[in-house]
Order: structure tokens, then sequence, then C-alpha cells
């Protein structure tokens, strides 16, 4: 592989994809969690819940925006190969999107006899968005697959998903919260946990029996050794968490964020294998990063504005996240 | 089921919906500032007071343009993927600075802007406010700057049919974009003066005779009063600028059949593609000719020099009298509505009403308008280079048919619902008030403990 532009830039821009999907999956997964968690939340609880993620789940969607941008301009051939194989689960991804998105608002400002239609909305729309995202992830895996057993596999993923962004939610009430709904999030955290082992096994396991090529990569000497701290790190990180649900909350609410962390981990360990099977495929066998990409000058006028952006952007999501620190509070306009 | 008709609706609906939104949240954000600005300088609560009840209209208008602006990126690539294939080296930077620099600049800090008053300085507040009003307007800029670029391209060259861009200064600065740009900049302004004078003057009507009522009416009519004028003068010369790039368009927007001098003005008419004439027309004499060319023997382009690649007319014709007629009435209303709110310090109760429904004014207008210079883009998708329906994707009409529907239904609902809740706030707002006694506006620590 020579090192010029032209070979450099695709290989950055998957980078920074591949980076902003992480991003969004951990920053919005607890968002859309939230949203599921309302299914088992108390009238009571659900106004803390939203407090908990109120001033930052606009920004957190911003990375959605973001990384299917990234896929628009950087690959704009992957982009539509994806989306139109894609299109009834990107169709419910978007209506739950939606859904989720205008119930926030609308939850908080029309009479207070409607608000329980939209916090029906709220749950109803982050669960589609999280299972239509699961499928989605599950239909890629197979590479675009439309069989009956390819969209079984898409359930199964859907809900493991789902259940995994729930943990993500109920990780979060654990930093945010304090008293009986801390003490709820907790056993929360542990049901969903049980689904996210099971989604990410099946995912790890169906993976390399999709492909010939994965397996190659996955199964033989040495390349599996490459590839083997991240299934003992996950299994260890698991048990961990684990773990820590008998303990928490704990007194003086010590390691409150221990379990966000946690999960975040795992995530971008599971992350990791996923991008170590299809490197270099932006779509699983079909088109390589480098057949898909946009022209490198285009490229490379993108990418003089994401490297001045990017750090100050993340810069003033910390600042956001300091100014809003702390367990939640309500939130007034004034 | 044709696919491409269906897509095409479904992308029409999806932007129409969408523009509503951002065309209040890019100058709500100002007005935002400005109530904001008026506060630091007079320490007037009742500034504060309209502040807040206009932030709320600005969370919710955000969290529908975002959401609705989502389904945008996806569209691109689920219905048109010939888009991308073709000028995605063009269309793919403008869009990731639009979401770089301005996108993430209002999400990041909309947050502080929203909930932040009491959590961080007044200064950094007032900083929060500019953020996100500066982050709305530099994303209607690379917006624009891209849709200008679809209307008069330049600054690229075709390379086995792809676009590779040569220029990019020519690209973004583009023939139409300066005054497409403008346009748009007002017509956001009109919308929001409007909707705050109107929802002011429903406040007004229900008895409301607060302080910061009569500050946000007169606001809300002030500029609009000024706003008019400025975009009458800037629509006429994004006309002429029509006129020189895109004359088939004009051609549809004035109706008119044969290239000639003397064209006359078609006030009325129902245009007739296949007879290719106009029905039931009235019409000013030379009237065309004179605003076009200033002279009433000036030569105006006619549709039939254009056959097989003119866009429909009757959408084109009406979409821009729509468009004009409701200016001229936003003319006259914020005239004599600021005439009687600064001369007489009063507002007489049938103008009062005939606010309320010019709330959404600004809507119609910036619609129409949208639609005449969308569809007069037809049958192209980027001038001279692309056609719509080239870009079309594999998906089956029948998928498309299906979720055409539920976006129809859920829109509807949802603006049925916004409308709602903006009447809601507005009587709510009414009912209570100034709030009283003024509470005390010192803001917390950054750093403070926030237990419960």
């Amino acid at each position: 592989m020579t090192l010029d532009w032209p070979t450099l830039l695709p290989l950055i821009f998957a980078g920074l994809m591949g980076v902003a999907i992480l991003v969004y999956v951990i920053l919005d997964g607890f968002d859309l969690g939230i949203g599921i968690l309302f299914a088992a939340a108390g009238e009571d609880d659900k106004d803390t819940m939203i407090n908990a993620i109120g001033p930052f789940w606009d920004a957190n969607e911003t990375w959605l925006v973001l990384a299917v941008g990234l896929l628009l301009v950087a690959f704009p051939a992957a982009h539509g190969v994806i989306l139109t194989a894609l299109y009834l689960p990107a169709f419910l991804l978007l209506v739950g999107l939606i859904l989720r998105g205008v119930a926030f608002d609308f939850r908080a400002k029309v009479p207070v006899h409607r608000k329980g239609r939209w916090n029906a909305l709220f749950l109803i729309g982050s669960a589609t968005a999280s299972l239509a995202q699961g499928y989605m992830l599950g239909v890629y895996v197979l590479g675009l697959d439309t069989s009956w057993a390819a969209m079984a596999f898409g359930v199964l993923t859907a809900i493991c998903l789902a259940a995994a962004y729930a943990a993500m939610g109920a990780a979060w009430l654990i930093y945010k919260t304090e008293g009986a709904l801390q003490k709820k999030a907790v056993l929360w955290l542990r049901g969903a946990l049980v689904f996210t082992v099971v989604g990410m096994a099946a995912v790890s396991l169906a993976t390399p029996f999709a492909s010939a090529r994965i397996f190659d990569r996955w199964f033989v000497w040495p390349e599996m050794l490459y590839l083997s701290p991240l299934p003992i790190l996950s299994a260890l990180l698991f048990l961990y968490l684990w773990r820590q649900t008998f303990h928490l909350p704990r007194p003086g609410d010590e390691g409150a964020l221990l379990p966000f962390l946690t999960l975040a981990l795992i995530f971008v360990l599971g992350f990791c294998g996923l991008a170590w099977s299809f490197y270099p495929f932006v779509v699983p066998d079909r088109l390589t990063i480098w057949q898909a990409a946009a022209a490198p000058e285009s490229l490379g006028i993108i990418l003089v504005g994401t490297v001045f952006v990017l750090p100050i952007l993340i810069g003033a999501s910390f600042y956001v996240y300091a100014v809003f620190g702390g367990k939640a509070t309500d939130l007034t306009y004034d | 089921m044709d696919p491409l008709i269906l897509s095409r609706i479904q992308f029409a609906a999806n932007i129409s919906f969408h523009i509503l939104f951002p065309s209040i949240t890019i100058a709500l954000g100002w007005v935002l500032l400005f109530f904001k600005w008026r506060y630091n300088a007079t320490r007037d609560y009742a500034w504060m007071h309209a502040y807040f009840t206009w932030v709320k209209v600005f969370a919710l208008s955000f969290a529908m343009g975002v959401v609705s602006g989502v389904t945008m990126s996806f569209q691109f690539g689920t219905n048109w993927p010939g888009y991308m294939e073709t000028v995605g080296n063009i269309a793919g930077p403008l869009l990731a600075y639009e979401v770089l620099t301005a996108f993430f600049l209002e999400a990041v800090f909309l947050g502080i802007m929203l909930f932040g008053f009491r959590r961080v300085s007044n200064r950094v507040h007032t900083l929060a406010t500019f953020l996100v009003a500066f982050g709305t307007t530099l994303s209607a800029f690379w917006i624009i700057a891209l849709n200008s670029w679809m209307q008069t391209p330049a600054g690229f060259e075709m390379r086995d049919g792809v676009a590779f861009a040569t220029d990019w200064w020519a690209i973004v600065f583009n023939p139409s974009m300066p005054y497409r740009l403008i346009h748009m900049l007002l017509a956001s302004g009109l919308t929001v003066a409007f909707l705050i004078a109107g929802l002011s003057a429903l406040r007004y009507l229900a008895g409301d005779r607060s302080e910061s009522m009569w500050k946000a009416l007169r606001t809300g009519t002030g500029i609009a009063a000024v706003l008019i004028p400025l975009q009458i003068f800037a629509g006429d010369q994004h006309g002429l600028n029509t006129l020189e790039h895109q004359p088939a368009k004009v051609a549809a927007m004035e109706a008119n059949w044969e290239t000639g001098p003397n064209v006359p003005l078609v006030l009325f008419a129902w245009p007739d593609e296949a007879a290719r004439a106009n029905r039931f027309e009235i019409a000013i004499p030379n009237g065309a000719s004179l605003i076009l060319k200033h002279d009433a023997d000036g030569v105006v382009p006619g549709l039939n020099d254009y056959i097989g690649e003119h866009p429909p007319v009757l959408p084109v014709f009406w979409g821009f009298r729509i468009m004009v007629g409701t200016g001229l009435l936003m003319l006259a209303v914020s005239w004599a509505a600021a005439f009687f709110l600064y001369r007489r310090h009063n507002l007489p109760k049938p103008l009062a009403l005939l606010m309320v429904p010019m709330a959404f004014s600004g809507w119609v207008a910036t619609l129409a308008g949208w639609y005449v210079t969308e569809i007069g883009r037809q049958p192209w998708l980027v001038a001279g280079v692309l056609k719509t329906a080239d870009a079309i994707g594999p998906v089956p009409g029948g998928h498309v048919a299906f979720t055409l529907a539920v976006y129809l239904l859920l829109y509807l609902a949802l603006l049925i619902t916004y409308i709602g809740v903006l009447v809601h706030l507005a009587l709510k707002a009414a009912k209570e008030g100034d709030p009283e006694p003024a509470p005390a506006v010192e803001n917390r620590a950054l750093s403070q403990p926030v237990g419960r």
C-alpha cells in the first residue's frame, strides 16, 4: 500500500465515520435507552428521567447526522447501496427518531391531560428507532442479505441492541439520579444486561459464518491471535459489570459513573471487532472504502474543516456536560 | 405505481415540512438575542420574560427541524442515489460543512440556551444564544449555497458523467446564491416577525396587557414593517437574476408562451399546457416587459422556446402569484399595525383579529416561493447536469407508496399539534401575564452542586 492522498483519505474518512457511529451509539444509546425504560418507569420518575438527558439529546442525535453525512459525502456509492437495501428499516428508524424527538418537547408543552399520550409516543419512538438500528446492524453484518434467515437474525439483533441501549440508559440513570429511581435503575441494568450479552454473542458467532473471508480472519492463525483480546476483555468487563450491580448504589454514591463507563468500553470493543471483520469493505464483500470513496480533492477539503472543527466541538460538548453535571434537577427555561 | 413520481412527492412533502421550522429558527435566534440584549441593557425583566416565552417556541421548532432534517439526509440515499453518485463531489463538502460548523454549533449550545440561564453566567448565556443564532444562519448559508448551485451550477467539470470541483469559490458563490440567500434570510425574518406579532395579537385579544406582550407585539410588528419593503426589493432583484440564468423558469412564472416585446403582465389565468395558451386571462398590457426589462418594448422569453425542457407552468405560475399576493398583504397589515402601535399606542380590534391568522403568512409565502424555484428547476435536478428522472433509485413503487402515506399522516398530525401547542403557549402566557413579583435573576455559579 502506497501512502499517497488517494489511498490515505478514504482510510481517514472510514476512521472518522467509525468514530462518529461509535460516539452516536454510546451517546444517543443512553437517550434511546431511557426512552425504552419508560415502559418500566412509574409516572413520577418520567420527568426526572427526561431531565437526565434533556440538555444533551440534540447534540447526541447530531452524531448520527454526522455519521450518515460522512457516509453520504465520503462514500456516496455505498450510501446509495446500503440505504436502498435497507429502505423500510431506515424508514422505521426515521419515524422512530421523529416521534422521539418531538415527544421530548411536546410532552412538556402540551396541556397536562395530553402529557400521557406524548410519554407513550416517546417510548414508542425510542423503541422503534432502537429496534430499527439493531435490525439494520444484523442485516448489514450478513452482507445486506434479504433471505428469511437474515431477517430472523435481524429481529434477534434488533431486540438485543434495544436491550443494550436500555442497559446504557439504566447506567446513565444510576449516574444522574438518586434515591428510589436509582435503585430501580440498578435492577433495570441487570435485566437488560442479560439480553445484551446474548446479542453480542449472537453477532459475534454469526459474523464469521456470514462470509468466508471473515471466517478466515477470525479462525486462522496468526490473525486469530490479534482478535482474541476482544472477546476475552468483553467477557471480563461483563462479569465486572454484573458484580457491580449487586453493590450499587454505594455509600456516598461512589462509582456511580462506573457502570456507564464499563458499558461504553464494551461497546468500543464490540465495535472494534466489527471494524476488524469488515475492513476494508464499506458494503460487505461488495465495495471497499477505496471503490466507494468520493474524489480526493473533495475529501481533502472536508478534512481541512473537520480537523479544525472536531476538537472545538468535542471541547464544547464536554463543557455542556460539565454545566449540566451532577444529579438531574428540574429543567426550567427561566 | 411509479416510484419516480412517488419519490418526488415524498421528497417534496419532506422538504416542505422541513423548511417550515428552519424558517422560524433562523430569525427567531436573532430575535431572542435582541430580547437578551435589551434585557442586558435595561435590566427590565419583561424582556427576559419575552425571551423565556419565545425560547420555548425555538426549542419546539428546533426539534421539529432536526427530526425532519435527519429524514432528508437519509432520503438522498434511500430514494435518490443518483444524486450523490453524480454530484457527490460538490454536494458532499457543502453538506459536510453544514453539519460540522453549523448544525453542531446549534445543537451543542442549545442546551445552555434553553436550560442554562441559572447555571452559567449571564454573559455565557448571551454568548450561547448568539452561537445558536449564528449556527442556524450559517446552516442556511451552506444549504442555500448547495441549492443555488443546483439551480445555477458553476466551478466544476464533468469527467465520465461525474462532476468534479475545479473552483470552490465559484461553487459556493454561484450566480444565484447571494440573491437566494438574502431572499431566504429576509423570508425567515418576516415569518418570525408575523408569528410573534400574530401570537401576541392573540394574547392581546385574550385580554393580556402585560409588559412582555406589548414588547413582543411591538418587536414583531416593527421587524415586519421594516423587512417587507426590503424583501419586495430583494425579490425583484432575485427575479431579474433568474431571468438572466434560468429564463424558462421566468417564462413559467409569467405564463408567457411566445418570446417577444410588449409582453403583458398576467394577473389571472389558467395556463393550459396541452393547448400551449392561457385560459381566462386578465392582463395588464406591457406589464411583464416593464417589470422584467424596465421597458415596454423589452423582449421577454417565452415557453415555446423551451418545449420539452421547461417546468410545469401551472404550479410555478400560481405559486408565484400566491407568494407576491401574500407579500402585498403583509405590507398592508404590518404598516397599518406599525402606524397604530407606534403613533397611536393602541391596536384596533379588527386589525388584531386580522393579525392572528397572519401569524402563519410567512409560511405560506415561503412555501409558495420555494415551490416556484424548485418546480421551476424541473425537469432538471441539477440544471443542465442531471435530470430528476435519472437520479431515482431501485426501490419498488409499493414501498415508496407505503412510506409516503405514513410520512404524510405523521407530518399532518405533527403540524396540527405544533400549531395547537403554539396557540396553547400563547393563551397560557396571556393568562399568566407578567411574573409577579419579578424574580431575582442572579445566576448560580457554574460548578455549584445541584442536589435536589
